[in-house]
């Protein structure tokens, strides 16, 4: 059974134009944000609305690849292919847009971004650990503070910063929440809908009614478990997707996952659960950009190095879900990624014993084929291998 | 019980008919249906038999083409199919390796012919028989002349994995007068580099079958078996492989099923 609510969800990027527009006549400002590394509670708390731009589309990559080179990777193009061709409403809906110094292919990108829309780039760190980056990343928050206080025509005080720690806070707990339903076997909800409703959550205008959504659909999903309802039969093989980030338009593995015959009950990637775990610290008596530097530091994405804690997020996570198999999903030319995929297949095998595949595509349709028959051996190998 | 196993690639359909630990088989072109040449095949391999349709118990089809043949019972991967036949063929088998026209890929099997890892070339052609089919094409030769040309020859490295690219290279080369010889054998060697490294990675097999059209190819295989450090083996059979994995599987399910 489909929950009725995602009717809504696959609309929701669509729908929510008309909100936000009317959000900028009334002199609302909107901040765009790429990446997870971007603090959205210094946007909220400037009060303006953040919306996400990363590009899951490869309508505009044709464009981009007229300024940026072929050989990059897929997000970075259809990023920049949208600002540029002004085919994305969220991109020219901002006031401003937060962008940081992730991989070499974004960094470098944004410097030509830059050009359309007045922009402020982080330094991130390369590592999570030790003191130095720590003090670096917070200054760097301090930086942005300023830098939207000026952009935005808003002061950001402590207090609307504690107000909006809560509620990105109590949002991720909610899209958590979403997310844990699918650690019931069979899953009920499928890893297609999964994404859908968690990546729809980047277009929100109003993060109370994002999360009232999100609860209707837990409840909704509730109810499929508890009269199996879900839309997998038993024993079918459950999958957990790491790697790269998806979204509407670049789901072409988590679909040919669920077309083969597997159930996505995770997505450990950014847009999944990725980030979720880790809240910002509601403590009064600390500093609440030093709390959001915490948080923010602690995302395990590739850029990082070393990341040690994609292994000890996904250590948990293939344990909690009862996952019989790993599917790493690598967009080409990401080389972080694609290299951190080795040490991944090392994991999983060697201490999970588990089946493994490494992807490496783009969001064209062009290898659907190829890549269908390579998910179908997959799923049939854990399909064994789970029946033993 | 009786079991057919159909292999519908791109270029040939295979039909594979298995009693017992006996099998039957034939190799047709699949033209331009596979959902008739699928038919066909299976009509004739009945034929061949004196059976009638109802006498089979199970059907499994495989290739690219599988999911145009309506009157199979299941469709399998061609990985899966492809291991169950090679182990069949040649028992003790920890490994296959498959170049063929398209795609090359490296299947771990366990002692059962069950996959338990594998890996497939990207999309370019680098690796793949049609690598070898450009580079012929470019030195004016046919790919069945290329082994025995270069034989004994001592390879020259060429830079470029793009087969446009090793094109031009080759071109340039034959133009400072190296020997045609020793830029196959190069060739054949960057081949099997590519291939080695993608069996490395699911950890180098002890007993490997080397199927595929290039498995024909001496110079491949010998480069191949260095850098393994291994004998590949070659069965004269290996191109029913597929079909006969899949009738093998046939045979499994309906084992499973009368359980
Ligand atoms: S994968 Fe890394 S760079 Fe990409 S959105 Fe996530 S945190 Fe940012
Ligand atoms: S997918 Fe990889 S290359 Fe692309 S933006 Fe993210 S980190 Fe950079």
């Amino acid at each position: 059974m489909r929950p009725g609510s995602m009717k809504i969800f696959k609309n929701f990027r669509d729908l929510s134009i008309m909100d936000l527009e009317n959000a900028k006549k009334n002199k609302t400002k909107i901040v765009g944000l790429y990446c997870a590394f971007a603090p959205q509670e210094l946007v909220l708390a400037a009060g303006a609305i953040p919306v996400g731009l990363c590009g899951t589309k490869n309508e505009p990559i044709a464009a981009a690849e007229k300024v940026l080179p072929r050989n990059l990777c897929p997000l970075i193009k259809s990023s920049f292919g949208f600002a540029i061709t002004d085919t994305c409403p969220f991109f020219r809906l901002a006031d401003f847009v937060i962008a940081e110094t992730t991989c070499d292919g974004k960094k470098k990108m944004f410097e030509f971004l830059r050009r359309y829309k007045p922009m402020h780039i982080m330094q991130l760190p390369q590592s999570s650990d030790g003191t130095r980056t720590f003090d670096w990343w917070l200054a760097e928050l301090s930086v942005l503070k300023i830098k939207l206080e000026e952009n935005l025509g808003a002061e950001i005080s402590e207090d609307s910063l504690r107000q909006a720690i809560k509620l990105a806070n109590r949002e991720r707990r909610t899209m958590k929440r979403l997310h844990e339903i699918n650690k019931i076997d069979p899953a009920p909800l499928s890893g297609l809908d999964l994404m859908t409703a968690l990546w729809s959550n980047n277009f929100n205008e109003d993060k109370e009614e994002g999360i009232e959504l999100v609860n209707g659909l837990i409840g909704e999903a509730d109810e499929i478990a508890g009269n199996g309802t879900s839309p997998f039969p038993k024993g079918t093989p459950r999958i957990l997707l790491t790697g790269c980030p998806v979204g509407l338009g670049s789901e072409k593995v988590v679909m040919l996952i669920e077309k083969c015959g597997g159930s996505v009950v995770c997505l450990e990637n950014c847009g999944g659960i990725k980030t979720l775990g880790y809240l910002v610290e509601e403590n009064d008596q600390k500093d609440p950009l030093e709390a959001l530097a915490e948080r923010y530091l602690k995302i395990p994405c590739s850029c990082m190095s070393p990341n040690s804690g994609r292994f000890e997020l996904l250590d948990r996570l293939i344990t909690e879900y009862k996952v019989d198999g790993v599917v790493d999903l690598t967009w080409q030319a990401c080389h972080t990624y694609n290299i951190e995929a080795e040490m991944v297949r090392d994991f999983v095998k060697k201490d999970f014993g588990l089946p493994f595949l490494h992807l490496e595509t783009d969001y064209s349709s062009s290898d659907l084929q190829q890549l269908q028959t390579r998910i179908s051996a997959f799923i049939e190998v854990t399909g064994r291998k789970k029946q033993q | 019980m009786i079991t057919v196993g159909l292999d519908l690639g791109s270029v040939t359909t295979k039909a594979v008919l298995v009693e017992g630990n006996s099998w039957i088989s034939l190799i047709r072109p699949t033209g331009y249906s596979p959902r008739q040449a699928g038919r066909e095949a299976f009509e004739e391999l009945l034929g061949n038999a004196g059976l009638k349709r109802g006498d089979i118990g199970f059907i499994v089809g495989t290739g690219y083409g599988r999911i145009s043949v309506p009157f199979i019972d299941q469709a399998v991967t061609e990985i899966t199919c492809h291991a169950k036949g090679a182990h069949f063929l040649v028992k003790e088998i920890d490994m296959v390796i498959d170049i063929g026209g398209q795609d090359s890929k490296v299947i771990a099997v366990d002692r059962f012919g069950n996959v338990t890892d594998f890996a497939m070339n990207d999309r370019c052609a680098a690796g793949t028989g049609k690598f070898l089919e450009v580079i012929a094409a470019a030195l004016g030769l046919d790919v069945s002349e290329l082994a025995m040309l270069s034989k004994n020859a001592d390879p020259i490295q060429t830079s470029n994995m793009c087969t446009v690219f090793v094109e031009s290279e080759v071109i340039s080369l034959l133009a400072e007068g190296v020997k045609r010889e020793r830029i196959i054998a190069g060739i054949h060697q960057s081949v099997a580099a590519r291939v080695a490294a993608m069996a490395e990675r699911l950890g180098k097999g002890e007993h490997i079958v080397f199927t595929g059209g290039v498995a024909k190819n001496e110079g491949v295989r010998e480069f191949l078996g260095k850098e393994l450090g291994r004998d590949l083996l070659v069965v004269p059979e290996s191109q029913i492989a597929g079909a006969l994995g899949a009738a093998l599987l046939a045979q499994e399910e309906v084992k499973l099923k009368s359980l």
